[in-house]
């Protein structure tokens, strides 16, 4: 399985995998879990790109490692989120967090 | 001084006298009507200094100027002045007169609130008047013409605070300007066919064929400026005004109304005598001998001592224009002098009448009775013996009595239609009878004049207690003007009575006409002098013979007589002046009024009412409709349906904001494999 397709099947395994936690999941941990296959269903994509697409620069690499921090930050922040949520509720079922809705 | 200037002085001095007056005049109080008479006075003089060019023997015209006054276009207006005999005789006139009544109206007036406004009128009554005297052109004349409407209106209604006085400057006014409607068109139909408007230029013009021998145009044109004369000499049909100015001072009556204003008509027929064709003479001539016997009737039924020398008046002007109709040119314009001095001397007795009258009304606080009713006086003889004797001089002259200058103008006159009938026969002997008729009736109502109001004992002795004689300053005039009614003033240097040759007769010679043979008029009327003599002595005798009969000796019952003659109406219809005031309220002034309401009844009740309140209504209505079709078919369905509409889907919209963020990213992943599927398909 030396070839490109096998690589985008994985990736889009795992980016449907990701997106079904997303959108299925109660729970926000859940929740940014499946964000974060999401994103490396991305970032495998990228490499592959860049490995079978001929590109004789690492631009893919690059990419990917930006999604690496931008995954980083983002984990950071919903984390605090969730903390809060859980700090003011005492869940993390975002189901809960509605007081904003009129 | 040369000629022009005095010109110049003779017209602007009195002009000058109406502003002295009317700036000045009230600050200076009553001392005032000096600089008015030293004004009239100097124009007096220069007045006489013309006249005596004439027996210098000057041939032609003294003066003839002429100036440029505007240019419009083609169009030229040229002012100037034309003085001859003619001309130099009539300023004395009017400068005679003028500065009688001035002297006469210091005493007057003496204590009248308005008494210097008043002298400014009359001042520029004089400059108008003079204005006309001295005019060279038609315009100019009819410009003047109208200014001596202008300041006749504003002294008839010099006691304006009474109607009648108001009503009857009005009355003037709207009459006169009947006529000058007429004048005017018939001055253009001239000018338009002669393009100009000089008197001399007309004459020369129509004599070489201006008209192509249109003479029927000519003859309109001629009757049309005539016209004018009609309303300001007081002929009939537009002689009403004239017993109604009477409402006017008695010095104005004597100076406008009996002596000169009146006569101007008389005068510019004088001036455009030469042109009129025979058509239009006999026409001026009937409306003459009409005017002349029919005022004269009225005059006999008069109480009001003005009213009765005031249809004189109407009486001798008409006798005047029928002088000039039948060709005695000369004759015309000689009573016109004549008739100046001695009506403007009856007038002015009548004043004094009428001021001893006023005088001891005062006296005894009545003020009910009519100073100007001759029922209220009688015996009035010893007591203003001035007065009588002036007017009884006057009323000789007026009757036709030889030895005073009515006879000799009066018998020129009469000649003059004797001739006419003798050469055109058939109906024109309506002409000499109306001439004779009026003569004697003349000669009746104003011997009645003078016993009613001098003779036998007094009406109300109360009042007459009370009566004196008039101040010097009004008793002077007379004197004057008495002795100018005598015959000698005009035959000068002959002194024969009953022959009127003497300096007028020389100085005025007849003069030339477009269609009369000047010539054989005057042997006609030489001729027929005798016989017109003998008759008028006649009927001036009778007249004054009946005259005493009823009111002197009163052996003719007077009451019986007239109840007798009302019996067929004949009484009625002199007392109300044959009903012509009544017959122009009934056909000109009601249906006036009838048709000034019926249209602004369509006017109003239909146009305004229904027309144009109707595309009011209609505009309500249409509004209306379109509010409604608007609010409830527009507003209500279709954009309140937006909104509801907006709602409806907002509202079922609402339902898919979940507020659950799966549910939205399920949408946006459905979206996505939906756009997927569409970019695959295709």
């Amino acid at each position: 399985m030396d070839s490109l397709n096998s690589y985008l099947i994985i990736s889009a395994v795992l980016f449907t995998l990701g997106l079904y936690g997303v959108m299925t999941r109660r729970n926000g941990i859940a929740i940014l879990m499946g964000i974060e296959l999401i994103l490396n269903s991305a970032n495998l994509n990228f490499i592959a790109f860049n490995r079978f697409g001929g590109m004789e620069k690492l631009d893919g690499h690059i990419f990917s490692i930006f999604v690496m921090v931008l995954a980083a930050a983002e984990a950071v922040v919903a984390l605090a989120i969730i903390i809060n949520l859980f700090k003011n509720l005492d869940t993390v079922n975002i189901d809960n967090a509605d007081t904003l809705k009129g | 001084m040369n000629i022009l200037t005095l010109a110049f002085i003779v017209l602007f001095l009195p002009l000058a006298s109406f502003f002295f007056q009317i700036f000045f005049g009230k600050r200076i109080g009553r001392n005032a009507h000096w600089f008015s008479l030293i004004a009239i006075g100097i124009t007096l003089g220069i007045a006489i200094s013309f006249v005596a060019n004439i027996f210098l023997g000057i041939q032609g015209p003294m003066l003839e100027v002429s100036g440029e006054w505007f240019t419009t276009g083609d169009f030229t207006v040229n002012l100037g002045f034309y003085i001859d005999n003619v001309a130099a005789i009539m300023m004395l006139v009017v400068a005679i007169i003028s500065f009688l009544v001035h002297l006469y109206s210091t005493e007057y007036l003496r204590d009248d609130i308005r008494y210097t406004r008043y002298f400014g009128y009359l001042g520029l009554f004089t400059f108008s008047m003079n204005g006309i005297v001295l005019a060279d052109s038609l315009i100019m004349m009819y410009v003047f013409w109208e200014l001596v409407g202008l300041s006749s209106y504003l002294l008839i209604g010099h006691w304006f605070e009474k109607d009648s006085a108001a009503n009857a400057n009005k009355k003037a006014f709207l009459t006169n300007r009947v006529g000058d409607i007429g004048m005017f068109i018939g001055i253009m139909i001239l000018f338009f066919q002669l393009g100009t408007f000089n008197i001399q230029g007309l004459a020369e013009g129509v004599y070489f064929g201006g008209f192509d021998g249109n003479m029927t145009l000519l003859a309109i044109a001629g009757v049309l400026v005539f016209m004018g004369a009609v309303g300001k000499s007081a002929q009939f049909p537009l002689h009403i005004w004239l017993p109604d100015a009477m409402e006017g001072p008695t010095p104005v009556s004597a100076l406008i109304h009996a002596a000169t204003m009146v006569a101007a008509g008389v005068y510019m027929t004088v001036r455009i005598f030469p042109i009129l064709p025979p058509s239009a003479l006999e026409v001026i001539a009937v409306v003459g001998g009409i005017t002349a016997i029919f005022a004269a009737i009225i005059a006999i039924t008069q109480t009001d001592i003005k009213r009765v020398l005031a249809y004189s008046t109407v009486s001798q002007l008409g006798y005047m224009i029928m002088a000039l109709g039948v060709g005695a040119y000369q004759a015309g314009f000689f009573h016109l002098v004549t008739h100046a001095m001695f009506k403007g001397c009856l007038f002015l007795a009548s004043g004094s009448v009428i001021h001893a009258m006023h005088h001891g009304l005062h006296k005894i606080n009545d003020h009910h009775t009519d100073p100007q009713d001759m029922r209220n006086m009688g015996g009035m003889k010893s007591k203003l013996p001035i007065t009588y004797w002036t007017m009884l001089v006057a009323t000789l002259a007026i009757s036709g009595v030889p030895l005073f200058s009515g006879f000799l103008s009066k018998d020129a006159i009469l000649a003059g239609t004797l001739a006419y009938f003798n050469t055109h026969h058939g109906w024109t002997i309506f002409l000499p009878i109306a001439g004779f008729g009026a003569a004697i009736i003349t000669a009746f109502y104003m011997f009645r004049l003078i016993f009613l109001t001098f003779h036998n004992e007094p009406k109300k002795p109360e009042i007459y207690e009370h009566l004196h004689e008039s101040p010097m300053a009004m008793t002077t005039p007379l004197v004057i003007l008495s002795i100018l009614s005598f015959a000698f003033i005009f035959t000068l240097p002959h002194l024969n009575p009953i022959h009127s040759e003497g300096w007028f007769t020389h100085n005025v010679p007849m003069v030339e006409n477009v269609g009369l043979d000047i010539k054989s008029v005057k042997e006609e009327i030489d001729h027929a002098h005798g016989s017109a003599m003998t008759i008028s002595l006649i009927v001036a005798s009778l007249g004054i013979a009946l005259s005493f009969l009823f009111y002197y000796f009163r052996k003719v019952n007077v009451k019986k007589l007239t109840t007798t003659l009302d019996k067929v109406g004949l009484y009625r219809l002199s007392l109300n002046k044959f009903y012509i005031d009544e017959i122009y309220d009934a056909l000109i002034y009601r249906p006036f009024l009838w048709l000034t309401k019926m249209i602004s009844h369509i006017d109003w009740d239909l146009f305004d009412q229904k027309f144009i309140d109707g595309w009011g209504w209609l505009t309500l209505k249409a509004s209306e409709g379109s509010g409604y079709s608007d609010y409830n078919w527009l507003d209500q369905k279709v954009v309140d349906g937006f909104g509801k509409l907006t709602k409806f889907f907002g509202r079922k919209f609402r339902l898919a904001q979940t507020g659950v963020i799966q549910n939205y990213l399920m949408g946006g992943v459905v979206g996505i494999i939906l756009i997927f599927v569409i970019i695959q398909s295709f």
